[in-house]
């Protein structure tokens, strides 16, 4: 599973007055622990108290990078702060995200052919979060299809089938699985799929416990990668394990640290 | 309309592994070998590279061997009491890019050579011939445990492939490594779970060592197992071009010594008339598991027979004629 960390958004305390007093220090710090943590992409996101959105951006895309050499994920609905931002981005970046609404997708789907990007797609649309697979899966076929007639392909595409938490849509979990599995038969190649991890346990009790199992239930159906937590280390732990499960890293004594350490 | 051959795309590549130093690198190396560096699986070259071809290295003793079939005599005896001359004439008259040297004779049950004596022979090769060398112990730890710090350190600046470290005996060997700038060779019994392993602990003692480890699956000759080690390989390989970087070293096999133990090599003419004659047959033993493993992405193959080494030395040449479209 792919990893993105989550840390670098406005919306925790120490972020959102790091970006509102221009001092790099704490998001370079987490930059860098989320490295160390395991993760694969940074998500960087300006939070919603931000006036100037796409300043904000831009300055958090060049601090992270002093910091780190991992790809960045760029989050937002400004689709002018991200189109800022991956103009300065080192690497090919993801775009995160865009649900499956014209004219936003004519908006982002393009930009992405134009940056080498990767789009994260919300299976949702004006009406909302569906509350069956097969509402999800039709959505993202309408991701796929859109984004392939602008000239992306589906391999650049990471379907979200979106989570609620657990303890308000409970009934939404088995149609989230189910989808992931389908989401990879709308096309050949298939699309990747994604989760923001940590909306399943919001408002609950022993989140840590919640969000893991539910990594580890994705993952058996097929999911590529996840917005999450990258310095939780019984997380890390448990997707290093069912990578071994699931055979797709081989197992040594050692496998833990391995997979946390595999960027390095 | 143009029909599009769909390739494999492979995420990452096997590391590139430099044997020797010349005399600008600090050694007396007439040049370097480098091995590894591959990009796609044995051989597609339309799908990626090989930039390195594998190599052959023939073994040189310390001491003459007394159970070898008595037709090595007509190549080797002239030279066998001389580890010097004994390279020499591999690397001269036989072809061998690089020589092995089997500290065989320190073993205790044997000449129990001391750890000075070693070091002379490995001296003797090392002033002998201009290719790199790889050295090995007598394969009896407590004793090889003892060589390794001297032998390294006589040949300091050499870049030597030195070994074998195990799971359970790893650390003097790449302590004198460490020490000497020299590779290692990290052994496994077939088994790709402690092959991974093996190379964590190596480079946990020092992260200089993931760009000097060549791995040693153990290969088992045809009709003992080799398909155990071929798949064990396939799958060290297959991960590694999937990015596993504790898997991405390139590998080497001793399928001389293996070949020259089994029954179909070391049986008589008399004894199994039926069977041909057994230098030929022996020697076709030995090209044909080398070939094998040539399949499963071998970077390095240590052959005894120099009839099976011409063989093999074709047979990769043939392998590495450009075959991308």
């Amino acid at each position: 599973m792919i990893i993105i960390g989550e840390r670098i958004n406005g919306m925790y305390n120490d972020i959102g007055k790091a970006i509102k007093e221009k001092d790099p220090k704490p998001v370079q710090e987490w930059a860098r622990k989320q490295e160390e943590g395991g993760a694969d992409y940074l998500d960087l996101n300006v939070g919603p108290a931000s006036p100037n959105k796409v300043e904000a951006m831009k300055w958090l895309v060049e601090v992270a990078q002093e910091a780190s050499d991992l790809p960045l994920c760029l989050d937002s609905t400004n689709y002018d702060a991200i189109e800022e931002g991956l103009k300065l981005c080192k690497k090919p970046a993801m775009i995160n995200s865009v649900p499956a609404e014209m004219p936003k997708m004519e908006r982002v789907f393009p930009m992405a052919v134009q940056y080498n990007a990767e789009v994260v797609g919300l299976a949702m649309n004006e009406e909302g979060i569906p509350k069956d697979a097969d509402s999800r899966i039709a959505l993202a076929a309408e991701l796929v299809a859109t984004a392939d007639a602008f000239g992306l392909s589906p391999e650049m595409l990471y379907v979200d089938p979106l989570t609620l938490p657990c303890n308000v849509a409970q009934d939404h979990g088995p149609e989230v699985m189910r989808t992931l599995r389908e989401v990879k038969l709308i096309s050949d190649p298939a699309p990747k799929t994604v989760v923001g991890l940590s909306n399943i346990s919001q408002g609950t009790q022993n989140r840590d416990l919640i969000n893991r199992t539910f990594a580890v239930m994705c993952m058996a159906n097929g999911l590529d990668a996840g917005i999450v937590d990258a310095n939780d280390k019984e997380l890390m732990a448990a997707i290093a394990t069912a990578r071994i499960l699931l055979n797709q890293d081989i197992y040594c004594d050692s496998f833990v640290d391995v997979f946390i350490n595999r960027n390095r | 309309m143009a029909v599009e051959i769909l390739k494999e795309k492979y995420r990452s590549k096997v590391g590139e592994v430099v044997l020797g130093a010349t005399k600008e690198q600090g050694g007396t190396r007439s040049h370097t070998i480098t091995v590894g560096g591959e990009t796609s699986l044995p051989y597609l070259h339309f799908e990626g590279e090989t930039p390195n071809k594998p190599v052959l290295a023939l073994e040189v003793w310390d001491t003459a061997p007394t159970d070898w079939p008595p037709f090595f005599e007509k190549y080797y005896g002239d030279v066998w009491d001389d580890p010097g001359e004994w390279a020499k004439k591999c690397v001269d008259e036989f072809g061998a890019d690089l020589i092995q040297v089997r500290l065989k004779g320190a073993d205790p049950d044997l000449n129990d050579a001391s750890p000075e004596d070693c070091v002379a022979a490995v001296k003797k090769v090392l002033e002998a011939v201009g290719v790199p060398l790889i050295v090995i112990g007598c394969g009896k730890p407590e004793k090889d445990n003892i060589l390794y710090a001297p032998v390294a350190e006589a040949a300091a600046g050499e870049n030597l492939l030195l070994g074998v470290a195990e799971l359970e005996n790893y650390k003097a060997v790449n302590s004198a490594c460490m020490a000497n700038n020299h590779n290692i060779i990290a052994s496994s019994p077939i088994d790709i779970n402690i092959c991974k392993q093996l190379n964590i602990l190596i480079i946990e003692m020092s992260t200089a060592m993931a760009s000097r480890i060549i791995i040693d699956p153990t290969v088992a000759a045809l009709g003992y197992g080799a398909e155990y080690s071929y798949s064990i390989m396939e799958r060290a390989r297959n991960g590694a071009l999937q990015g596993d970087k504790m898997l991405a070293m390139p590998m080497i096999g001793n399928i001389g010594s293996e070949v020259w133990r089994t029954k179909e090599a070391i049986t008589t003419t008399e004894d199994e008339p039926g069977w041909g004659e057994q230098e030929e047959r022996g020697l076709l033993w030995e090209a044909t598991t080398a070939m094998a493993y040539l399949q499963s992405g071998i970077d390095m193959l240590v052959m005894r027979h120099p009839e099976a080494l011409k063989i093999i030395e074709k047979h990769i040449d043939e392998l590495m004629q450009d075959n991308s479209y």
